[in-house]
């Protein structure tokens, strides 16, 4: 069981970093509004995990707040309609991704009437099921506003029972005050999330947690709780010291409590979920107004901006727009930043959206961040490894990535880095290290999925021959029955002196052409007695056979199945030769019959 | 006596030692994997027989039979240097004569040009491949394995070699293969060139 008190003393992790904090350019001003842009272009998917499915069409005209994906069978996080408009087009757009790879979007043309959609707040939670209000959340397109955009439905569900709720209000990456401006102006609001999630979670205690450069934000936060009736002592305000990167998920963990997230596991392994305070302010939006994730605060900050500040920027929102109206004043080979300096990546084109985890449009002057000069080679200062907050070896995991030894990297604990960029920020050779980090994790990510892939792969070719084979045998085994049927058929007419129909009609064929072998010379030689004679010979030789072949028949019925063909054999020659001799002696009497007739006539 | 003593102290101890060992060796046995396993968790899977076998798992027993490690183009050379690893072999680069290392592709039916003969599913190796006689057929692109197989069977050609488009969540951080955009150049003409873009 874990318990903080408001006393309690705070931990330390390991390594961190106090880089420049560059806050003062953006969080003076409160968050504006800034003129809607010509057109937003909403990507489907701007967050971690599947994309919904699609529920407009080109020349809709949809609502504030309509949603324009819906979970459908992958159960992805829908996106909505940032303002009323009309979509215009659904096509590939360059999306908000460090690769600058393009991506479905939706075109949206704003109306400028901001008529919403009919919104459904919650009134009473305790009216609805955990389930119902896990969907709601979902619905409302709710996913994690500090980090990689993790839908919070997902996070929450895995969290259930939990001992520690943490609000993180810590926003350690320079430059970055969205939280900082957020938590000033809305602390009520964001602290009326926090006992949502806490009654969602059945969380037993609730810790907001400010690093002790916002004094305004925790003034803010200390005003409320105390003010707030419906505050219990399970709710604290925790300050604690700046340094980066505390306002990592398992770095505030280890700070407020001392224990460590262990490695392949998640806070809520034990007992613990951290909550951003814009995702707290988001969840609070979507069940007391019924407002989905349709805009959120960004900071926008840089000396290549005249008016930095911070703004709430509906979803969708083209960064040219956003710098347009900032005072873009942009240099020579000018680079944009989504994110801070530390984590954040350069876009390839200003005509990238907002999306749901964009906190900062930096645009820095050549002069205050300096661009990436050439790496040179490592001189195993072991600076990266003082200032590494998971404990790892930055400098071994450098070597590792460029000899590409996935295996060795993975004995390194390649995937408990957190890719916070202490260890190049320090770094004197100015080698890129998250960078090999990154396409390491990727190859390492690749691997895996290809290795899963070809045990899919194959499982359907081992299942696919094993229902060859099983085919197979099905038509010999029908093919062997057949056979089996017939012959226990022929048995059956053979004992019970019934003519089989095949051997039947073998005989008819062979007695026509008796006859037409008989009737010949008869027709031609007026020489009936001896022709009489001959046909009751054919026939007594006939009888003779068709006995011997009965008795052999009998013989071999006697036999085992091996000469059941033999059997057959015999039982065809027999019935042949019987058919033949009755034949005969009909042909024989026939013809007595004629020959009588002619000498009467 | 004493050198008696000796022998016959080794001699028990010897023969405690043995039966301890004997009992360890039957009861703690290490089912250790057969190496056509092994081989066969090393090749990609793609049953695409471009190696001269029916399968991946024939050309692993080939393998352990001492066939060549260098006759599957898919795997291409990491599936050759893990081979050679696993087998204490020469690492050999790729035989030509089996085929070329490609991106990776899955095939893609023309829908409209299907006439259901259904020959193509039977050809897939990995029943990838919907469909019945006289309907038209498609492929499930996710079980895919790219093999080829499919190709030459069809008797209108209406099957193409797609290759595979890098997702977003699969990229590999390849920073260098974006393309430079001076994107001060492209704010300051943003709007005509942009614009074009679009209405493009």
């Amino acid at each position: 069981m874990i318990e903080i008190t408001a006393t309690s003393p705070l931990h330390h992790f390991p390594g961190g970093i106090h880089p420049p904090e560059q806050k003062a350019l953006a969080n003076q001003t409160p968050i504006q509004r800034l003129p809607l842009a010509p057109m937003l272009y909403i990507p489907l998917r701007q967050h971690s995990g599947p994309a919904g499915e699609l529920c407009v069409q080109v020349g809709d005209h949809v609502l504030k707040g309509q949603a324009l994906t819906q979970p459908g069978v992958d159960n992805g996080l829908p996106v909505h309609a940032s303002t009323s408009g009309t979509i215009v087009a659904i096509q590939d757009h360059p999306l908000n991704h460090p690769s600058g790879f393009s991506g479905p979007t939706a075109y949206l043309q704003p109306d400028g009437a901001e008529q919403w959609i009919e919104r459904q707040p919650i009134d009473d939670l305790s009216r609805l099921s955990h389930r119902e209000i896990l969907m709601h959340l979902q619905l409302m397109g709710i996913a994690g506003l500090g980090g990689a955009g993790f839908p919070t439905a997902r996070k929450v569900a895995g969290a259930q029972g939990i001992d520690l709720l943490i609000i993180n209000g810590v926003e350690c990456e320079p430059y970055i005050v969205a939280d900082d401006r957020l938590m000033r102006e809305h602390a009520a609001e964001i602290v009326r999330g926090s006992q949502l999630l806490q009654t969602i979670t059945a969380a037993k205690q609730v810790v907001i947690a400010v690093e002790d450069n916002k004094p305004e934000a925790i003034a803010a936060f200390e005003t409320v709780l105390a003010a707030d009736a419906n505050v219990t002592n399970t709710m604290i305000l925790r300050v604690v010291p700046t340094r980066y990167p505390s306002g990592g998920e398992k770095q505030l963990i280890q700070v407020l409590t001392g224990l460590q997230v262990p490695a392949d596991q998640l806070p809520a392994d034990i007992g613990i979920l951290v909550q951003n305070v814009g995702t707290a302010f988001a969840v609070a939006r979507a069940i007391d107004h019924g407002e989905p994730l349709i805009e959120r605060v960004v900071t926008i900050t840089g000396q290549a901006l005249s008016k930095p500040g911070t703004a709430w920027i509906p979803l969708g929102t083209p960064i040219d727009h956003i710098l347009s109206v900032s005072g873009f004043q942009p240099a020579n080979k000018q680079r944009v930043i989504i994110g801070g300096p530390m984590m954040g990546y350069t876009i390839a084109s200003l005509q990238v959206p907002v999306i749901k985890t964009t906190n900062c449009i930096l645009a820095p002057s050549a002069k205050e961040l300096a661009p990436p000069e050439h790496e040179m080679a490592c001189i195993r200062c072991g600076a990266c490894e003082q200032v590494c907050p998971a404990s790892l070896l930055p400098q071994q995991l450098q070597w590792l990535a460029k000899a590409k030894d996935y295996d060795g990297l993975k004995q390194h604990h390649l995937a408990d880095c957190i890719e916070c960029g202490a260890c190049a920020y320090v770094c004197p050779s100015e080698i890129p290290l998250v960078q090999y980090y990154r396409q390491a994790k990727a190859e390492i990510r690749e691997q895996l999925i290809e290795q899963q892939k070809s045990e899919i792969a194959r499982q359907r070719f081992e299942a696919r021959q094993a229902r060859l084979e099983r085919e197979k045998e099905e038509r010999l085994e029908k093919h062997r029955k057949a056979a089996e049927a017939r012959k226990a058929a022929q048995a059956a007419r053979a004992d019970s002196g019934e003519e089989d129909p095949v051997k039947a009609a073998l005989a008819r064929v062979k007695a026509k052409k008796a006859a037409q072998q008989a009737a010949e010379p008869a027709s031609e030689s007026t020489d009936a007695p001896a022709d009489d004679k001959k046909a009751q010979v054919a026939a007594a030789v006939a009888r003779a056979k068709a006995r011997k072949a009965e008795r052999e028949a009998a013989l071999a019925q006697a036999d085992d199945q091996q000469k059941a063909d033999d059997d057959k054999k015999a039982q065809v020659a027999a019935a042949v030769a019987r058919a033949k001799a009755r034949k005969a002696e009909r042909d024989a009497a026939a013809q007595q019959e004629k020959q009588e007739d002619g000498e009467s006539s | 006596m004493s050198w008696l003593l000796g022998i016959l102290a080794l001699a028990v101890l010897a023969l405690v030692a043995g039966l301890i060992l004997g009992f360890a060796a039957i009861r703690f046995r290490v089912e250790s994997d057969p190496i056509v396993e092994q081989i066969d968790n090393l090749l990609p899977q793609t049953q695409c027989g471009q190696c001269g076998y029916p399968g991946c798992r024939p050309y692993a027993e080939a393998i352990a039979n001492g066939d060549e490690i260098n006759k599957c183009p898919p795997g291409g050379q990491a599936t050759i240097d893990k081979l050679a690893d696993l087998l204490g072999r020469e690492a050999k680069p790729l035989d030509a004569a089996h085929g070329e290392e490609d991106v990776k592709k899955v095939a893609v039916i023309r829908e409209d040009e299907c006439i259901g003969c259904t020959k193509c599913i039977q050809a897939c190796p990995v029943d990838a491949i919907l469909g019945a006689a006289r309907q038209m057929h498609t492929v499930i692109a996710d079980e895919c394995t790219g093999c080829d197989l499919c190709v030459e069977p069809c008797p209108v050609d209406c099957i193409d070699m797609v290759a595979v488009a890098v997702k977003p969540e699969r990229w590999k951080w390849n920073l260098d293969q974006i393309p430079i955009q001076d994107i001060t150049a492209s704010s300051e003409h943003s709007n005509s060139e942009d614009k074009q873009v679009q209405t493009q």
